[in-house]
């Protein structure tokens, strides 16, 4: 191994000299597995341990003198929303492969769970959804695999890889659970789980890298590492754009859809993807790579009393601490990783505590009320450099926005309907990073870095498909998208929309396009639900429950269920209503009707995009 | 007999429908109006109504508007227009109850915006009712023994009688008759109560409409009644006005006026507003027949082609004065007496307090363009509220859009006052005559018709007119100004000394030479001007008038003397 940084304040020095001579140390292969290691241990024990202690914590690999015979089937099953997941498993299947493992991929979408007990050696990778449940699309496997029904598994191996964002109280729950699972029904780890936060490509890859080189058949091993090793860092053909490469679209136009009165803001944001080459389909999302609020970077650099071209060097090379602050790094919200970085520079005990095993709910709390500006600013660490201060931020992510129009009624264009996140905290005005973006800094002609963020899971039936549509709030943009193709198409299939809002006079978003499709016959049925015009209040389960029985009909009809919007409580609400209705309306008992659902979501015919 | 078969029949009711204009299907196959209402009620789509049932509702005194002032904004959001509806309350003579009062005061906060409108023709109008609180805003007025019935629509719209209160006796007689006249006139289809009231349909044996039929009539139709020596009802833009005619203070007949109208098109020169020609006297008994006949005619040989032409004026001037009047006659059984001297002084409205002939007192408030709101510094809505809760007489809307305390015993009289006082109500006092005689229609954001600004203008223009005033010394001289958006003429302005009508925004037509007190139709003077031009015009010619009148000339009068329009004997040479 060559020369390695000191990476600040991340060690001590004695640490860093243990590090530094074990890496030296090391063969290749070796260090890729202890990366893979010291990756999989980071987000169990938050802070490296010393070499010391590696020394008594049990290896990673259990069963390592056993290198698996060449015959053995790798499966890698990936559960995915938004397609991360999905990416690292099928780069996982192509490393094992170029290392001579037979390996398949699967998609716990459509995994046919009869074949677990067959199953040899099995990495999973999924995400974490909504709050600290399954993607949507693996729901049905892990009800499966939680169930009473699931098999012991004693001839399985298996490792977790977890993707989630720290930000979430369940942090990489999902993953959790199935490494739980797992070991209760008697499968052995190949690997301890590793949860990778949002910034996940390098720990992953080398959780990855040193996962294939265990399983591969010792002869191959040595031949292939370096080229696979380099094949992880190298990026994605620049031709196509990507999170990491995103295309400038320039902005058409930028109006607020909500009328005068309106307790919201909702706007409606038409981007031009003209020569980019990018297409998508209905259901899909944009991902905009936003850049923080410039009044927000100011008052950062001003509490840290730093100046904007200090010069840090990140994982993208060297840059001025303004730029990185503005376009490079999270600087709104504070990640259980940063709070341990400032306990410990400023050694602050309020923050010390927080660290105990026990606070999770008042660290989870204490991250909700707290921006990164808040922590600085209440427990200051005065004389504090910029290279120590970056090391506990997280890069800028993307975020993702379903598409609210089809190319096929808007050619090279991509619109969104957003809702700008505003609240107030500790007396100070707060903006959501991306929502606060796209709202206030990208008047006409200004250009937004974009990608397509496809979602196979959301996308539309063949056009003789009746599909009900539930969505409240921006929930109904991909039904905008939806409803454009459809008439495009002159689609035979019936549609039928249920919107939610609060008041019908301002917040019935996009209400003219939706009567005239009305009218055009394209929109079968149209159900409102406004929640502050009267009382009652009305929602859109509660529109759902007063159709239930043609609901239902729909259903037993072949209609595919799509949901969109909330995920905190519209969703779960819409969830129940759709239960009672089938129970009611199918003559069955509330547990068949909950299997009923569940088996719709299996056959991709229930659908969830929630956020 | 043998007149009438000389008479061109193939524009009215006798032809069949295909041959008349589209409203007339519409009204036949509406099923006596009940259209699809219902479902346009229930339709939570939209806040509007199927168009047709839009024209439907008419007759229901609800008409469909949406807020002109963001019409564009919502455009762009792609939000439908803020529609809403603007009901208009019947209300023959203008008289209400403080209790009837005190429910329009509550409907308007609740559903209205906040704000009541006193109109031109004495009645309440409550503006940005969605459609769902369409039903409780009527089934509210029920509870008061109100409706909306006929306020719009082609039938007989709400009857007008003088206010003048100070002949106590007689105005009691001939307003009780205004009520009783409306009443007999007003549809009678059963669907106001079933779409309104949700009441079952009941089949009656008989006809639904005995007088109407299913097509009602060919357009509005208008009543008033005039106490001489008040013309503030403007008798001679009625279709049928009343005149009555008393004598030792005991109602003895009327005479009988007929074809008034004031409704014109710009650059139709077919339109034009009449004022209503006398046709003789009937003696107080014989009132009902008597609108029946008239009534029956129009509705009878009126226009059902063109609705710019259905107006009675219009069928009049067509068949002849001559031959409607025998034509009335014939239908009465009996010959019209010839009218009867009568004379009137004015048709504005008499301000303050005046003590009737029984020692009742009766305050006319001045309500600037009939607008009932509060305002930061003027809480008019809350000040007649609290009137309303101490008042033990009636109120009496005047048709120059004011408000008349009437019926007070000279016991009561501190209290109103106090709170007059209170709510800074009694302000007329310092208030210019011109800005007292002044009428201004509703015009935007609401009016669907409007051109240019009206009732939110005036109130400015006349500020700027006062100081006009003041230079030449004519603070106190009473001179009427009309303004209205459109030529519609719904402030009567082409009988006004100085009227102004919309033409496109910021720009007007400017009449002059209208008679004091309602007897003639003003002229055009400047075409299509914006303020400066007005304010010029005005400068100039009521600086002559101030030098050169003569004494009790009226400004009317002298704008014909001194030659700036040419007197307009007739309506039909009001374009010439
Ligand atoms: C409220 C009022 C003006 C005011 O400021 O007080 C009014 C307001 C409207 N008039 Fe009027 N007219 C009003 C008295 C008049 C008068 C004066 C009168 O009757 O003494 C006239 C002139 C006399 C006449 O009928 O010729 C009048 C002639 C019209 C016309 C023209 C009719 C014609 O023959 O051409 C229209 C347009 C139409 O009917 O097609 C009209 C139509 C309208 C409408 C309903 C516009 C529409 O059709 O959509 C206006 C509603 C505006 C709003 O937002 O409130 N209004 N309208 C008056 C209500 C009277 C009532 O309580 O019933
Ligand atoms: C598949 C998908 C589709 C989506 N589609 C849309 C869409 O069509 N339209 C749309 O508007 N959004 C959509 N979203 C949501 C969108 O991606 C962003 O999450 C949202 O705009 C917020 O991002 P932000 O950067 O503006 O806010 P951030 O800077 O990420 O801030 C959001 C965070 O602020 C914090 N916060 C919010 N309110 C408060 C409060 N009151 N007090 C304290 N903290 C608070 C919360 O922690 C919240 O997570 C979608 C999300 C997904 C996953
Ligand atoms: C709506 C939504 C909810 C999420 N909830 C959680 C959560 O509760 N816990 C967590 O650790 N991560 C959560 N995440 C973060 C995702 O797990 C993370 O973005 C992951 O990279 C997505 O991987 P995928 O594309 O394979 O679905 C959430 C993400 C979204 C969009
Ligand atoms: S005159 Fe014209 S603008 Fe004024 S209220 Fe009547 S129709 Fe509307």
């Amino acid at each position: 191994m060559t020369k390695l940084e000191f990476p600040g304040s991340a060690l001590t020095t004695d640490q860093w000299a243990q590090v530094n001579q074990l890496a030296t140390s090391l063969s290749q292969e070796q260090a890729i597995w202890i990366s893979g290691y010291f990756a999989g241990l980071s987000h169990q024990a938050r802070t490296l341990a010393s070499a010391s202690d590696i020394a008594e914590l049990s290896p990673p690999f259990q069963n390592r003198p056993a290198a698996a015979p060449a015959t053995r089937l790798l499966t890698v099953l990936f559960g995915s929303e938004t397609g991360n997941s999905k990416a690292l498993a099928k780069s996982l299947v192509e490393k094992a492969k170029a290392k001579g493992i037979e390996a398949r991929l699967a998609d716990m979408a459509d995994y046919k769970t009869r074949g677990l007990k067959d199953e040899q050696d099995l990495l999973v990778i999924t995400s974490t959804h909504g709050e600290g449940d399954a993607p949507q699309t693996a729901v049905g496997f892990f009800e499966f695999l939680e169930s009473r029904k699931a098999p012991k598994l004693p001839q399985l191996r298996y490792a977790v890889l977890a993707l989630g964002d720290s930000t979430y109280e369940r942090y990489c729950e999902a993953g959790k659970r199935i490494d739980r699972r797992f070991e209760e029904l008697g499968a052995q780890r190949l690997a301890d789980r590793i949860d990778c936060d949002v910034d996940y490509e390098d720990a992953a890859d080398a959780w990855i890298a040193a996962v294939v080189a265990n399983l591969a058949p010792s002869t191959q091993t040595r031949v292939s590492v370096a080229p696979t090793t380099a094949a992880v860092q190298s990026a994605a053909p620049a031709t196509t754009f990507d999170k990491k490469h995103p295309f400038q679209a320039g902005v058409i136009d930028n109006i607020v859809l909500t009328g005068r009165g309106s307790t919201k803001e909702t706007r409606h944001i038409e981007l031009s993807l003209a020569d980019s080459g990018l297409t998508y389909q209905p259901g899909d999302a944009l991902g905009i790579v936003p850049s923080n609020d410039p009044a927000l970077v100011a008052a950062m650099l001003e509490k840290l009393s730093l100046s904007a071209d200090t010069p840090v060097t990140l994982k993208q090379g060297t840059t001025s601490l303004g730029e990185a602050f503005a376009n490079t790094l999270e600087i709104t919200a504070v990640t259980p990783r940063f709070l341990d970085h400032w306990a410990d520079i400023t050694g602050a005990s309020e923050l010390q505590t927080l660290r105990a095993s026990d606070q999770r709910e008042a660290r989870a709390a204490f991250q909700h009320n707290h921006h990164i500006l808040d922590v600085v600013s209440r427990f200051p660490a005065s004389g504090i450099d910029a290279a120590q201060f970056v090391a506990g931020l997280r890069p800028l992510q993307p975020r993702l926005y379903s598409i609210a129009s089809s190319l096929a009624a808007a050619p090279d264009e991509a619109h969104l309907t957003v809702s700008p996140v505003r609240y107030t905290l500790h007396d100070l005005p707060r903006t959501g990073v991306a929502s606060g973006y796209l709202a206030s800094r990208t008047e006409a002609d200004a250009t937004v870095p974009v990608y397509i963020q496809s979602n196979d899971h959301f996308h539309l039936p063949d056009d003789d498909v009746p599909i009900l549509m539930i969505g409240a709030g921006t929930g109904v943009a991909p039904y905008r998208a939806f409803m454009q193709e459809r008439e495009a198409r002159g689609a035979s299939g019936r549609s039928w929309l249920f919107f939610g809002e609060r008041n019908f006079r301002s917040d019935f978003l996009y209400q003219v396009e939706w009567q005239e499709l009305l009218k055009n016959g394209a929109l079968s049925r149209l159900d409102l639900a406004f929640s502050r015009d009267a009382a009652p209040k009305t929602y859109v389960q509660d529109r759902l429950r007063r159709q239930g029985r043609d609901v239902y009909a729909w259903l037993e009809e072949g209609a595919y269920l799509y949901v969109c919007g909330d995920s905190a409580h519209m969703a779960p609400d819409v969830h129940t209503a759709l239960t009672d209705i089938v129970a009611e309306h199918g003559g069955l008992d509330r547990d068949e009707a909950g299997a009923y659902l569940s088996a719709l979501q299996r056959d991709r015919r229930y659908r969830l995009d929630v956020y | 007999m043998e007149v009438k078969t000389e008479t061109d029949r193939s524009r009215d009711v006798s032809q069949p429908l295909d041959k008349l204009g589209s409203d007339e299907t519409l009204k036949a196959n509406s099923d006596y109006l009940r259209g699809t209402i219902k479902q346009s009620l229930a339709d939570d789509i939209t806040a509007a109504v199927a168009a047709n049932d839009a024209k439907l509702m008419k007759f229901f005194g609800i008409y469909q508007q949406d807020d002109r002032d963001i019409r564009d904004e919502r455009r762009r959001q792609k939000l439908e227009a803020a529609f809403s509806f603007m009901v208009r309350v019947r209300l023959p003579g203008g008289v209400c109850s403080p209790g009837q009062w005190l429910k329009l005061d509550e409907l308007g906060r609740a559903y209205c915006g906040d704000t009541l409108r006193l109109t031109t023709r004495q009645t309440f109008q409550l503006h940005r009712v969605m459609k769902h609180d369409l039903r409780t805003v009527i089934q509210g007025l029920h509870d008061v023994q109100l409706d909306t019935k006929a306020a719009c629509g082609d039938d007989t719209r709400g009857v007008m009688c003088t206010v003048n209160p100070d002949l106590s006796k007689l105005h009691a007689e001939v307003s009780a008759l205004a009520t009783q006249a409306s009443d007999h006139a007003v549809h009678r289809t059963g669907a106001y109560s079933e779409i309104w009231y949700g009441a079952e349909r009941q089949n009656k044996d008989g006809p639904e409409e005995p007088f109407y039929g299913r097509t009602y009539m060919p357009r509005k139709f208008k009543i008033g009644f005039a106490i001489p020596p008040s013309n503030d009802i403007d008798v001679y833009s009625q279709d049928l006005g009343f005149i009555a005619i008393a004598r030792r203070g005991k109602l003895k007949g009327f005479n009988v006026a007929i074809g008034g109208g004031l409704g014109r098109t710009d650059q139709a020169p077919k339109t034009y507003p009449r004022l209503a020609s006398m046709i003789g006297y009937i003696d107080a008994d014989k009132l009902f027949p008597t609108i029946d006949a008239v009534m029956s005619v129009q509705r009878d040989y009126g226009d059902r082609v063109d609705r710019l032409h259905a107006r009675f004026k219009y069928t009049i001037d067509e068949k002849g004065l001559d031959w409607i009047k025998a034509e009335i006659e014939r239908r009465l059984g009996f010959a019209l007496e010839p009218a009867q001297p009568c004379t009137f002084t004015s048709n504005g409205d008499p301000l303050g307090w005046i003590k009737g002939e029984d020692g009742r007192e009766h305050c006319a408030l001045f309500i600037e363009n009939g607008r009932v709101i509060n305002t930061p510094d003027h809480p008019m809505m809350d000040g007649l509220r609290a009137i309303a809760q101490v008042h033990k007489g009636t109120f009496r809307i005047t048709p120059n859009q004011s408000l008349i305390i009437s019926d007070v015993g000279p016991e009561d009289r501190p209290a109103i006052e106090a709170l007059m006082k209170e709510y800074g109500l009694d302000e007329f006092e310092t208030r210019s005559a011109l800005r007292l005689n002044a009428m201004a229609c509703v015009a935007l954001p609401t009016c669907g018709l409007a051109m240019a600004e009206s009732e939110r203008y005036l109130p400015d223009l006349i500020t700027k007119i006062e100081t006009l005033l003041d230079t030449h010394g004519l603070k106190d001289e009473p001179i009427t100004l009309r303004m209205t958006g459109c030529p519609n003429g719904c402030a009567r302005p082409y009988i006004a000394e100085i009227g102004l009508t919309g033409r496109a925004p910021g720009k007007y037509n400017l009449y002059l030479g209208g008679g004091f007190h309602g007897e003639r139709l003003n002229k055009m003077y400047l075409e299509n001007v914006g303020e400066r031009a007005i304010l010029e015009a005005l400068d100039k010619t009521l600086g002559d008038y101030a030098r050169d009148r003569k004494p009790g000339e009226h400004f009317g009068d002298f704008a014909i003397r001194a030659g700036y329009v040419t007197e307009v004997k007739e309506g039909r040479f009001f374009n010439d």
